[in-house]
């Protein structure tokens, strides 16, 4: 339920021409027509008093940009899968080992692996996301650099571990030593920045459906992330994403890899749980 | 600040010929949100108003308010209500303190304040996403304010 107390009358006016145009549509997603994609599902209780539905982002986009989802050979975002799979099975590093020297074959071993992610690790006494632990493996088990956070390798690594678990249920843990960090997520989400003073829930839970400018509103979910955008050609990561649009309220951002924006991450994958795992996905 | 008598509304409204424009501290709003003086004292240009709702770089109204008489700007968004018509529902005095801080006309709003400079949370220079450096100008000047006033104005049904 959109909450908008002061402007209920205007936007009931307004909400009746454009309705056809700013709502999700109906449409149905099945990637290389056997992967089922839940693209739309009943709000995860902790969300249920702000929102009764969630929306996957795939929902607010053309018809053109939906359509390269549903093919692999379409979806550019697969490049980046391709080229880490040749990654995943390089040895670097003092140690001699490349990732499948420990995990086998990344389908079997990293399936699932995405859909709880961010995720506390017990014995790091650390939230992590998925390019945290690449770096875990990289420096304490290969022997090799970290690989430098957000670039190339880092996210098509991404793309590749997120790509097996497509179509499984977005299933991020809130509670138990998560929920510290969780908090602090959903304490962000909700702060508004910069001069334009807007939060992320003044775009994306108050107003998706509308436009701003050009641009349709989503529900900002991060179930398809990676994203391949098209307007950059290239993959963008979760908090890739957030640092544009906190820039975009006219903000000092946080930087890609700060706690802040682990956080953020944590809590906007947990406002997806029930979704599918998506990325990499298609977005303008 | 709503509590401000009228005397003191009518004092400013007298001192605005020579201290103009003003800044944001020396607004005085009407306890519904209006500010009743202008700001510079100097009569808006409804032609520059309309070009300052229209680009991207400076108000970017469009951004999120459909207008009929600005259809030649792309891209009208609908996050706030059209404006055609405005100037049957509001004066001046209330359309100018719905640009200077809109937050006082509707609690809790997303339209930005256009004239305040001050209370925000991590201010950027600009969309560089770096931190502000030194005082905020405002998003539009006291003359652009008054500018988009006078446009308003012209939106009768
Ligand atoms: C980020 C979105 C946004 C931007 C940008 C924006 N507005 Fe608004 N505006 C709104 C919303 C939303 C409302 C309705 C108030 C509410 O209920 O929150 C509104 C209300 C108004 C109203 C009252 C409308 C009525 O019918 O009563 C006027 C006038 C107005 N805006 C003018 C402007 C002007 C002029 C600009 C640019 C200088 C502007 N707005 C920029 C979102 C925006
Ligand atoms: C000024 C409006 C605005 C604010 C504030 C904002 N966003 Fe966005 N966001 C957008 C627009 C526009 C897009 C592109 C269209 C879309 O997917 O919604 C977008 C896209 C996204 C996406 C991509 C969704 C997808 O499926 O590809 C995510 C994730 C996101 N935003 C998260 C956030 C978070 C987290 C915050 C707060 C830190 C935030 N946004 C604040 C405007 C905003």
């Amino acid at each position: 339920m959109k909450f908008k107390p002061m402007s209920a009358i205007a936007a009931l006016a307004l909400s009746v021409p454009t309705l056809g145009m700013a709502d999700a549509d109906d449409d149905t997603l099945v990637i290389n027509g056997e992967i089922e994609i839940v693209t739309k599902t009943a709000a995860p209780a902790h969300l249920s008093d702000a929102l009764d539905e969630i929306i996957s982002g795939w929902h607010f986009r053309d018809d053109g940009t939906q359509a390269m989802e549903m093919d692999d050979f379409d979806n550019p975002g697969m490049l980046g899968v391709e080229a880490a799979m040749d990654v995943w099975e390089t040895v670097d590093g003092s140690e001699g080992k490349s990732c499948a020297s420990c995990h086998g074959d990344v389908q079997e071993s990293m399936k699932g692996v995405k859909a709880v992610y961010p995720k506390w690790n017990e014995a790091a006494g650390e939230v992590r996301n998925l390019q945290m632990q690449f770096n875990d493996c990289r420096t304490n088990r290969m022997g090799a650099e970290a690989w430098k956070y957000d670039a190339g390798d880092a996210k098509n690594m991404e793309a590749l571990v997120t790509s097996v678990s497509r179509g499984m249920p977005v299933n991020v843990a809130i509670d138990g030593p998560a929920q510290a960090m969780w908090e602090q997520g959903k304490e962000l989400y909700y702060t508004r920045t910069g001069q334009l003073d807007l939060s992320c829930a003044s775009c994306h839970e108050e107003n998706y459906g509308n436009m701003i400018r050009a641009d349709h509103l989503s529900q900002g979910h991060i179930n398809g992330f990676p994203v391949y955008r098209l307007k950059d050609t290239k993959l963008t990561t979760p908090q890739g994403r957030f640092k544009g649009c906190v820039r975009d309220t006219r903000a000092e951002t946080y930087s890609p890899g700060s706690n802040e924006f682990l956080a953020l991450e944590l809590y906007v994958a947990s406002r997806g749980n029930g979704l599918s795992v998506e990325g990499p996905s298609v977005r303008n | 600040m709503r509590l401000l008598t009228l005397t003191l509304a009518a004092t400013l409204a007298a001192g605005a010929a020579f201290a103009n424009p003003v800044s944001y501290a020396d607004v005085v709003f009407n306890e519904d949100g209006g500010v009743e003086a202008s700001l510079t004292g100097v009569a808006g240009n409804p032609e520059e108003g309309a070009n300052i709702m229209k680009a991207k770089s400076i108000g970017n109204c469009v951004a999120c308010h459909e207008i009929t008489a600005l259809a030649d700007a792309p891209f009208h968004g609908n996050v706030g209500p059209i404006l055609d018509g405005v100037a049957d529902r509001w004066d001046a005095t209330q359309l100018r303190g719905i640009l200077v801080n809109a937050k006082m006309t509707y609690e809790g709003t997303v339209m930005p304040a256009y004239f305040k400079v001050d209370g925000y949370t991590r201010p950027g220079n600009a969309y560089t996403g770096k931190a502000a450096e030194g005082p905020l100008d405002p998003l539009l000047s006291a003359q652009q304010i008054e500018d988009v006033v006078a446009f308003l104005g012209t939106l009768k049904e």
